[in-house]
């Protein structure tokens, strides 16, 4: 302690106050900050003397009003009367709709396309990488106008509509499928399902306790997908297995009846999942690469099957390198899918867009659809973290 | 995992090499067998009608419409008569050479920015000098060129200027910011992050969209501000934001030691950035670099929904001719084709400099 003393006083009383590394940073801070505070009001200022002297209105009132513009599709009732809430609600739930269903899509093509890449098959090869690199190469919007016009210049009219399935029809109208009617043996099969869910669930989580006391292993996979699955069919013979089906039939020049998806949509859906599915293909592939192969050897010496050695061994290891860059993938996927507003899908974007030309009220709905898209991203990460850190490294 | 040699069975001649190959890599077990098979059935049933659309049938050259109505194949003449007007859009007709030339001095010098031997400070010179020259024959008004208007800027030189002078001005900001985040000051690193995250949460079109009803709002009242440079604001800011997150990876890839040797050293932190770790992190992160900017790239094309017309735009006002419509699929291979070049040779750099950067390391 009295060592210390000898060098401290007087050299450092010796520095000006300006040379002092902490003061310089919290000068050099408060000028950054005030610079930023200084831009910000004098961007609000003039944006509030532009739109008074524009005579725009501001504040959220414009929600509560009518909307009156129609929107051509929406997974709720809607027509022009309802407000603009209603309206923008409907927005979002398009985009989520397209975002959800690209991202399951995508993911299951682009898994295909890294097995695909590291086929011995050298055919299979060479053509995921063939794929891989035009789809990467070429902007999504022009790959969406492309699906676009595939779908609504080039396919067949109502009336030639192709038919891949029976009473499955594809023509310039969209996709069109039939359903089941609603009866109450399908809410019953639901509820089955959900059982065999819980049902599969707590089995787990005996099981594993039950082998990490006794070593012995359960068939949980089979016995699982037995619940799932059976318990709801089991309700369904029991119900009498209603067959009836609401099918889709050509009337005049339309179809009436079934359900489906609009050409926008599925252009939508296909030129996203296509696109994505490149990239989620390289980080499938670099994934499995990164696994030593030492690993798979070492499964194989002691006796694992190949599937097992993949499920057990190699995917685990993989998953820990693949999570990451899938998590942005699937931001990518939700934040192109306002690419909607280009080929006129009414996605949040399309929507905020056609409200903003209506009121003219810019800076509210850019920034509720900016708002909307943050919190999509946040959760989207947030989720992804933490099922990131479940599959992480378990380091004592 | 092709190369798989059975002692003593050395295949011979040409054709047994080529069965050996075949049964190694395409019939080498029975799921192998069949997904060969069902590939070549692909391709013997789908190739032949492209071949034959795209040049047996096709129309190569007509004065309109008519023979290639008549015609089953392509329509080729439909890229014949617009293809002027897809590369250049309205800019004037006569004076078209000049964006031309502007195209072949963007590629000329991002060639030039490719080969190492021109990493230096003249690099820099060259090119202030290479847009002064640009914005010369775009403008115009000089030497007997008639002045052309911003609007008239369409097409395949748009598509450039949003990209190159975009990623060139959205640089410096992405290293301030880079900087920012990993600084010890709070309020700094504050700011960083949230400008970062905020952008990278958020589409590029709703950003386009901002810059273009907003940004006029936010100016002084009587300031106008032209569509194309409200595109190309949203564009800086935007890739400010992706490239700042690159530069952070290389950043964080350069060893404590580099900073603290020269903190050692006395070097105050301009001098240790700029001469110590900037240039190491830099170095390291050049290849991500090069896939953001193909990225950027390909997001150029997202101007058409504030009307702006880039390369896809003026393909698609062509595509709305009454007296051509319908040859979707022509027009759309050309750009296809161009944009393809362009990011197509950007990864390939982007390999091969990672190959050469690790040459040190590899043994």
């Amino acid at each position: 302690m009295t060592t210390d003393a000898v060098y401290k006083p007087a050299e450092t009383s010796k520095v000006a106050f300006y040379r002092d590394p902490r003061i310089r940073a919290i000068f050099f801070q408060v000028v950054v900050v005030g610079a930023v505070v200084a831009l910000a009001v004098f961007l609000v200022n003039n944006t509030l003397v532009n739109m008074a002297r524009q005579g725009i209105a501001t504040g959220f009132g414009f929600l509560d009003k009518e909307s009156s513009f129609a929107i051509g599709e929406s997974l709720i009732a809607y027509d022009p009367s309802d407000t603009y809430r209603r309206a923008f609600v409907v927005g979002l739930l398009n985009t989520l709709s397209v975002a959800i269903t690209g991202i399951v899509f995508a993911t299951i093509l682009g898994v295909f396309v890294g097995i695909a890449r590291l086929s011995t098959n050298w055919l299979i090869r060479k053509l995921a990488q063939v794929y891989v690199e035009f789809l990467r190469n070429i902007p999504l919007l022009l790959q969406l106008f492309v699906w676009w016009d595939l779908l609504r210049v080039s396919a067949p009219g109502p009336r030639q509509a192709w038919q891949p399935l029976p009473d499955v029809f594809v023509s310039n109208r969209g996709l069109l499928y039939p359903v089941p009617v609603w009866t109450e043996v399908h809410a019953w099969m639901g509820i089955a399902s959900l059982v065999g869910i819980v049902g599969t669930y707590i089995l787990g989580k005996w099981a594993k306790a039950r082998q990490a006391q006794t070593g012995q292993q359960f068939p949980l996979l089979k016995v699982g997908l037995g619940l799932i699955l059976g318990l709801p069919l089991l309700v369904y013979l029991a119900g009498g297995a209603p067959t009836e089906l609401n099918k889709p039939v050509l009337s005049g020049f339309n179809f009436v009846g079934g359900h489906g998806v609009s050409p926008e949509f599925a252009a939508l859906l296909i030129g996203l999942s296509v696109y994505t599915s490149a990239y989620i293909g390289e980080i499938v592939r670099s994934g499995i690469q990164a696994v030593n192969w030492g690993q798979s050897e070492a499964a194989a010496a002691l006796g694992l099957s190949k599937a097992r050695s993949l499920r057990l061994v190699v995917l685990p290891q993989a998953l820990r390198v693949i999570v990451p860059p899938m998590t942005s993938q699937y931001l990518n996927i939700t934040k192109n899918s306002s690419l909607a507003v280009a080929i006129g899908f009414p996605d949040l974007v399309s929507i905020g867009n056609t409200s903003l030309n209506q009121t003219g009220q810019a800076v509210e709905v850019i920034a509720m659809v900016m708002a909307v898209y943050l919190i999509i991203s946040l959760s989207i990460s947030l989720f992804m973290n933490w099922y990131n850190s479940a599959i992480a490294l378990q380091t004592r | 995992m092709s190369e798989i040699t059975v002692p003593g069975v050395a295949p011979k001649g040409p054709i047994g090499k080529a069965v050996f190959w075949a049964r190694a890599n395409l019939f080498n077990s029975w799921l192998n067998t069949i997904i060969t098979l069902v590939i070549i059935y692909g391709v013997v049933r789908l190739v032949p009608p492209v071949i034959q659309w795209a040049f047996l049938d096709s129309v190569w050259s007509a004065p309109d419409n008519s023979v290639c109505r008549a015609a089953l194949g392509a329509c080729w003449a439909f890229i014949g008569v617009w293809y002027r007007f897809i590369l250049f859009g309205r800019f004037p007709y006569d004076e078209q050479w000049r964006p031309l030339l502007v195209c072949f001095i963007f590629i000329a010098l991002l060639l030039m920015s490719c080969d190492r031997r021109f990493w230096n400070s003249w690099l820099m010179l060259i090119w202030v000098a290479g847009t002064a020259v640009i914005a010369t024959l775009m403008w115009g008004g000089v030497l007997g060129m008639t002045f052309v208007e911003t609007d008239l800027w369409n097409g395949l030189p748009l598509t450039l200027i949003l990209a190159v002078f975009g990623l060139g001005f959205a640089f410096p900001l992405a290293i301030l910011l880079a900087l920012g985040r990993r600084s010890h000051m709070p309020a700094i690193r504050a700011l960083s992050v949230g400008y970062i995250e905020f952008i990278r949460g958020v589409p590029l079109i709703t950003v386009l969209f901002m810059a273009s009803v907003m940004l006029p709002l936010f100016l002084p009242t009587g300031t106008t501000i032209n569509k194309l440079l409200r595109a190309e604001v949203a564009f800086i800011l935007f890739s400010a934001a992706y490239l700042a997150e690159v530069v952070r990876g290389g950043l964080q890839a350069v060893p404590k030691g580099q900073f603290e040797a020269a903190d050692a050293l006395g070097l105050s932190y301009r001098q240790k950035m700029q001469k110590i770790v900037l240039p190491q992190a830099l170095t390291i992160a050049i290849p991500p670099l090069v896939n953001t900017f193909i990225g950027a790239f390909k997001d150029t094309s997202l101007v058409i929904v504030i009307g702006l017309f880039d390369l896809l735009n003026t393909a698609n006002a062509a595509l709305n001719d009454p007296a051509w419509r319908g040859y979707y699929v022509e027009a759309y291979v050309m750009i296809s084709i161009i944009y393809f070049v362009f990011c197509f040779f950007m990864s390939r750099y982007s390999q091969h400099l990672e190959m050469s950067f690790n040459k040190g390391k590899r043994r």
